[in-house]
């Protein structure tokens, strides 16, 4: 278990030439850039490139000038990644406008439906829960942020609503509530580094690619509905998943502070899944009917891509293998 | 109460949603406080979390004849 929890995390092991230069380029290096069209839309390479670019518009790393937020040769870069991580979006999900009917699909309980948190409640073990823990640190460390960048491409009645919601993520004026917080305190119930970023190396490249569609969509003015439509698929869908997870965490034994997060989920989200449908969504749509694409793309691409995830971890978990990320090229470029 | 009236939302089809922090008294004289910004109230009956909403009022579907089925 790490005891020393820096304020910013250490830059990753690169995991491609795309990855590479990007690292590269944030230490301040002089960096030829090669072809980005031919990394894998999903892959580890092109995903952590595209991570290590977000992740300076949140907490940046550690020996790396904050001023690379902003270097034009990185946002190029980002571009460039950006648009290859969105076509293939758009051609792995249908284009849709009903958003009333997507909800209403989300709001259904499937119940032969099969996932993660199916399979930890009925059969999962201790090593696969705290791995799911591990993977997901990357967006729960920074819980709500990605969100946070919308407000103030919002106005009038979704933007306040919005506001509601994302005042209770942050614990409502507690910062001991905030669910990143609780998410830290559950990590380290169960034995895992509370440190932000510290499982980026061992993520595989479906996590980086669901906390990427959130930072895409966050930082994008034109993609706001974008990504309203990804946090209402997530406050529309924790409730029940979270419940599970309080199920598997009892009957592997988990201490109180490791259940407390989804225990706060089942009872925040059936809240939050309100305000995001009637008070966010119903006034954006009424006052901005032509979002209503972006919204369904939102809803399906963050479906799309936590499918991913899940049928990875149920991949490796089925053979009894981690899911942890085997760092092939360890050290700095 | 001398306060400000609060606005309280009846969805319909879901939870009740009461603005601002509440003090629930449920029927055996228990209290339960709620600090939300916004709490949803059960109305259905079904939550395991009463006074609270848990999502249990939601449709619930089979999509195939497998014989699973959550408790």
């Amino acid at each position: 278990m790490n005891t020393t929890m820096p304020s910013t995390p250490v830059l990753p092991a690169p995991q491609g030439p795309v990855s590479a230069a990007v690292l590269s380029a944030l230490r301040g290096n002089r960096t030829a850039f090669p072809t980005v069209d031919r990394a894998a839309p999903y892959g580890k390479d092109l995903q952590l490139a595209l991570y290590c670019c977000y992740e300076t518009h949140y907490r940046g790393f550690e020996g790396v000038d904050p001023a690379r937020e902003w270097d034009p040769t990185l946002l190029t870069v980002r571009t460039e990644l950006e648009r290859v991580f969105l076509d293939a979006l758009r051609d792995d999900v249908p284009t849709g406008t009903d958003v009333e009917d997507e909800l209403a699909e989300l709001l259904v309980e499937h119940v032969d439906a099969f996932g993660v948190s199916h399979h930890l409640r009925r059969q999962g073990e201790l090593w696969q829960l705290r791995e799911y823990v591990a993977h997901r640190s990357l967006y729960h460390l920074k819980e709500a942020d990605p969100q946070t960048f919308a407000i103030p491409r919002l106005e009038g009645p979704p933007k306040a609503a919005l506001m509601t919601v994302q005042h209770d993520e942050y614990g409502a004026g507690d910062t001991e509530r905030a669910h990143s917080k609780l998410y830290a305190d559950m990590m380290g119930e169960l034995s895992l580094s509370q440190a932000y970023g510290a499982y980026l190396d061992s993520a595989p490249a479906e996590m980086l690619a669901e906390v990427n569609f959130m930072s895409l969509c966050g930082l994008h003015r034109g993609l706001r509905a974008a990504l309203i439509g990804q946090f209402a698929t997530v406050e529309l869908t924790s409730s029940p998943g979270s419940d599970r997870l309080v199920k598997a965490m009892r009957r592997l034994g988990c201490g109180p502070a490791a259940i407390r997060f989804y225990a706060e989920h089942v009872e925040a989200d059936a809240m939050h899944e309100q305000l995001v449908r009637r008070k966010v969504i119903a006034p954006l749509l009424s006052a901005e009917p032509e979002l209503a694409p972006d919204v369904v793309l939102g809803i399906r691409a963050s479906t799309f891509l936590t499918a991913r995830f899940e049928g990875r971890l149920l991949h490796h978990w089925n053979r009894g293998e981690s899911s942890f990320h085997e760092v092939a090229e360890a050290g700095n470029a | 109460m001398a306060e400000a009236r609060r606005r309280v939302i009846i969805t319909g089809d879901g939870p009740i949603l009461v603005y601002g922090p509440v003090d629930v008294e449920m029927p055996d004289g228990t209290r339960v406080r709620s600090d939300r910004t916004v709490t949803a109230l059960c109305v259905c009956g079904r939550s395991r979390r009463r006074p609270f909403c848990d999502t249990s009022h939601r449709r619930r579907a089979r999509d195939n004849s497998r014989q699973e089925r959550d408790p």
